[in-house]
C-alpha cells in the first residue's frame, strides 16, 4: 500500500523541522558570530552588535585581526602546544582507559567492584578541589628525561599529560560499553587460544569503535579547553597551550576583533577532530556477529 | 582423540550448589549429549569442561591429562556457541582460521586447512563475507568450521540449534551427526531438546538440579527410565502417569489397582512392595489401543490429527488426562467415549521414591 499522507501530517513535519532548525541556530550563531567578528575593526565589530549585521560579513572586512594576533601572541606554538599535548593525552588515556575497564568488565580479581566504586565515585570531585594537592605533588616528584632524572615537573609538556591520562569519566564509559557486549565473544577467543591482551586487542577494541569515538572527543575537548591546570604549572610562554594563550588578549584596553581572530584559530582544530570522528563513529557502528 | 572423566564434580556458586556430584566416563570417538530442563546444571557442567568455569570441587580428565586448572586453550577442546559467538569484524576465512592464527601456524598450511573446513560445511563461498551477511544456518556452519580447523581432543556444542527455525534445525542436526562420523571425534552436546538428544547420541545424560537422573543409550532411557524423572523426560508426548494401588503380586509380577482403571497385571518384580502401597504406573501414548475392554474409560477433549498419527487428550472420571496415540486414520470426536487399554509388558511401574521397579 502505497505511504498516505495527509496534509495535517505535513505540517506537523514542518513544525519539527521548524524547531530543529531554530535550536541548531541558537548553537550555530555564536560561532557565526565569532568568525564574521574577526574580519571586522573594532569599532564596527561593536557597533554592530546592536543589530543583525553582527552575524553578516559586511562593512570594513578584512584579514587585519588576524595578522594583529600574530603579532600580540605566539599563536602558532600555543597551537602547537595544545595539539601536542592533547594528542598525546587522548591517545594515552584512550589505551590506558580501556584496558582498565577491559579488566573491570572481564577479569576476575579480589576487590574489583570496591575499586571501580572508588574510581567512579571520584566523577564527583571538582578538579579545583585537588588542584593545589596535585600541584604541590608534580613539583616534587622526580623524571627521567634527556637531562638525566631532574625533580620538580613544572614547565614541561609532560606536567600536562601524565596526570591526566587516566580519568573515570573514560574508564566508566568504556566499562558500560563492554560490559554490554557478548560474553561469548570473549569466550570464543579465549578457547582459540587468545591470551588476554590478545582478546582485548584483537577482539574487543575492533568492535568498539564507538565507544572509542565518544571517549575520545570527550577526552579532546576535556583536554582542549584546559585552563587552570596550564596556567597553574606552566610559568614559561614556550609549553603554555591556547586557553592560557587568550589572556595575552585581555589587556588594558581589550581587541576583540583580536580576540574573535585568536578564538576562529583555536576552535578550527576542534571543528574539525569533532567532524572526523563523526564520521568515524558512524562508520565503526560494529554489527554484531551474535544472533540477535 | 580422547576421551573424558569425570569423577565427584562439583561447582558452586556462594552458597549455591548447582553441578552435586557428578561421576561420568565418556569413551573416545563417543556422542553425548547433556539433556535436561532449564537450570538443571547442563551447559554449567558443559562449560566447566570447556575450562570456562572453574570446577568447585572434584576432577576432571581429558585424555590421561588431569585438567582442572588448565587454561581453556590448553584443554584441546573446541566449543560451538548457542549465539555463534562469531566476531562481527572479521571476514568467514579470518573467522575460521582465527585459532591458527594465534597459534602462528603457517600461512599456507593455514589457507588449506581453513579451505577443507569450508569444503566440508559447504561454504567456500561464504569465506569472503562478514557474519552480518549471513543467515542463522550459514552463521552456525561457520561456528562449526571454527572448531573443526583446530582439530581438538574434544567438540563442545551448547545448545547450537536452538536460534534455527524448524526445518533447519533438522538439517543442521543431520549434519553434525554426518560430522561426527566423518572426523570420529569425541563430542559433548548440550539441550533441552529430546529429540535432538535422542537422534544425535550415542550415550544420554540426563541431568536434573545438578544430579545426573541416568546415563544410557537413547533407547535404554526410553524404554527403561531409571525413575519418573527420566520417564517423563524422555518420549514425547510425554509418559502418562497414574496412582495406583498395589493389591497383590509375587516376584514376577504385581496386581494394581485405581479408581480411574479396571485392575491390571503388570509383569514387575513385587519384591518389597506389599499390598496396599501407593505406586505409579507409566504408560507411554503409543503404547495404548482401542480396546472394546480397555482398562481406561475417558471422554474425548481434545483430538490433534497429524496424519500418521492422531493424538488424543481423554478425561478419566477423576479429572485426570491421559494422552493417548492412536493411528493416524482414526476417527474420533471432543464428547466421545473412549475405551483404551495397553501391553501390561510395556508399562512401568515406580516405587514411592520414583524409581523404576526391575522385572
Amino acid at each position: 500500500m502505497a505511504a498516505v499522507t495527509s496534509p495535517n501530517q505535513n505540517l506537523k513535519t514542518s513544525l519539527k523541522y521548524l524547531l530543529l532548525i531554530l535550536v541548531a541556530l541558537v548553537f550555530v550563531f555564536p560561532i557565526v558570530f565569532m568568525v564574521v567578528s574577526s574580519f571586522k575593526p573594532d569599532a564596527q565589530l561593536l557597533r554592530d552588535t546592536s543589530s543583525f549585521n553582527a552575524f553578516l560579513p559586511v562593512g570594513d572586512v578584512s584579514l587585519d585581526n588576524y595578522f594583529a594576533a600574530f603579532e600580540r601572541a605566539p599563536v602558532g606554538l600555543f597551537v602547537f602546544n595544545s595539539i601536542l599535548v592533547t594528542a598525546i593525552t587522548v591517545i594515552g588515556s584512550l589505551f590506558l582507559c580501556s584496558m582498565a575497564a577491559f579488566a573491570f568488565a572481564f577479569l576476575e580479581f579480589r576487590g574489583k567492584s570496591i575499586v571501580l566504586s572508588i574510581i567512579i565515585a571520584t566523577l564527583i570531585v571538582p578538579f579545583e578541589t585537588i588542584a593545589v594537592p596535585m600541584l604541590m605533588v608534580v613539583n616534587a616528584l622526580p623524571w627521567l628525561g634527556s637531562d638525566g632524572i631532574t625533580w620538580g615537573w613544572l614547565n614541561t609538556y609532560h606536567v600536562q599529560i601524565v596526570p591526566f591520562l587516566a580519568d573515570a569519566l573514560t574508564i566508566f564509559l568504556f566499562v558500560q560499553f563492554f560490559r554490554d557486549l557478548p560474553k561469548e565473544l570473549i569466550e570464543a577467543a579465549r578457547l582459540d587460544g587468545a591470551s588476554w591482551f590478545q582478546v582485548y586487542s584483537l577482539v574487543i577494541v575492533p568492535i568498539s569503535g564507538p565507544v572509542f569515538a565518544t571517549a575520545a572527543i570527550l577526552k579532546f575537548l576535556a583536554m582542549y579547553n584546559q585552563y587552570l591546570w596550564p596556567l597553574m604549572v606552566t610559568q614559561s610562554e614556550q609549553y603554555r597551550p591556547v586557553m592560557v594563550g587568550l589572556q595575552y588578549f585581555f589587556q588594558l584596553n581589550t581587541a576583540w576583533g583580536e580576540v574573535m581572530a585568536y578564538l576562529s584559530m583555536i576552535t578550527l582544530p576542534v571543528l574539525a577532530f569533532y567532524l572526523f570522528l563523526q564520521r568515524a563513529f558512524i562508520t565503526s557502528i560494529a554489527s554484531t556477529g551474535i544472533k540477535g | 582423540m580422547a576421551g573424558l572423566s569425570l569423577t565427584q564434580i562439583r561447582k558452586t556458586y556462594g552458597k549455591v550448589e548447582v553441578i552435586k556430584g557428578v561421576d561420568l566416563e565418556i569413551e573416545h570417538g563417543e556422542f553425548v549429549v547433556f539433556v535436561g530442563p532449564s537450570g538443571c546444571g547442563k551447559s554449567t557442567l558443559l562449560r566447566m569442561i570447556a575450562g570456562l568455569e572453574d570446577i568447585t570441587g572434584g576432577e576432571l580428565k581429558i585424555g590421561d591429562k588431569v585438567v582442572n586448572g588448565v587454561q581453556p586453550r590448553d584443554r584441546g577442546v573446541a566449543m560451538v556457541f548457542q549465539s555463534y559467538a562469531l566476531y562481527p569484524h572479521m571476514s568467514v576465512y579470518d573467522n575460521v582460521g582465527f585459532g591458527l592464527r594465534l597459534k602462528k601456524t603457517p600461512k599456507d598450511e593455514r589457507d588449506a586447512k581453513i579451505r577443507e573446513a569450508a569444503r566440508i560445511l559447504q561454504m567456500e563461498h561464504l569465506l569472503d563475507r562478514k557474519p552480518a551477511q549471513l543467515s542463522g544456518g550459514q552463521r552456525q556452519r561457520v561456528a562449526i568450521g571454527r572448531a573443526i580447523v583446530r582439530q581438538p581432543e574434544v567438540f563442545l556444542f551448547d545448545e547450537p540449534l536452538s536460534n534455527l527455525d524448524a526445518s533447519l534445525r533438522m538439517d543442521m542436526r543431520m549434519e553434525i551427526s554426518k560430522l561426527h562420523r566423518d572426523l570420529g571425534a569425541t563430542m559433548i552436546y548440550v539441550t533441552h531438546d529430546q529429540v535432538e538428544a535422542m537422534t544425535l547420541a550415542d550415550k544420554i545424560v540426563v541431568l536434573n538440579g545438578g544430579v545426573v537422573q541416568q546415563v544410557g543409550s537413547p533407547l535404554e532411557l526410553y524404554h527403561r527410565p531409571a525413575n519418573l524423572f527420566v520417564a517423563g523426560f524422555i518420549g514425547s508426548p510425554k509418559m502418562n502417569f497414574i496412582d495406583v494401588t498395589v493389591e497383590g503380586g509375587d516376584n514376577v509380577s504385581l496386581r494394581l489397582a485405581s479408581p480411574v482403571m479396571a485392575t491390571q497385571t503388570v509383569p514387575v518384580s513385587g519384591s518389597g512392595v506389599k499390598a496396599g502401597d501407593r505406586l505409579t504406573l507409566g504408560v507411554r501414548p503409543y503404547d495404548f489401543r482401542l480396546m472394546e475392554d480397555g482398562a481406561f474409560s475417558g471422554t474425548v477433549t481434545l483430538v490433534e490429527q497429524l496424519g500418521n498419527e492422531t493424538i488424543v487428550n481423554l478425561a478419566l472420571s477423576n479429572g485426570q488426562h491421559l494422552i493417548v496415540a492412536l493411528d493416524g486414520d482414526t476417527e474420533c470426536s471432543i464428547g466421545q467415549t473412549l475405551k483404551v487399554g495397553f501391553l501390561p509388558e510395556k508399562a512401568a511401574v515406580f516405587d514411592t521414591a520414583g524409581v523404576h521397579l526391575q522385572r
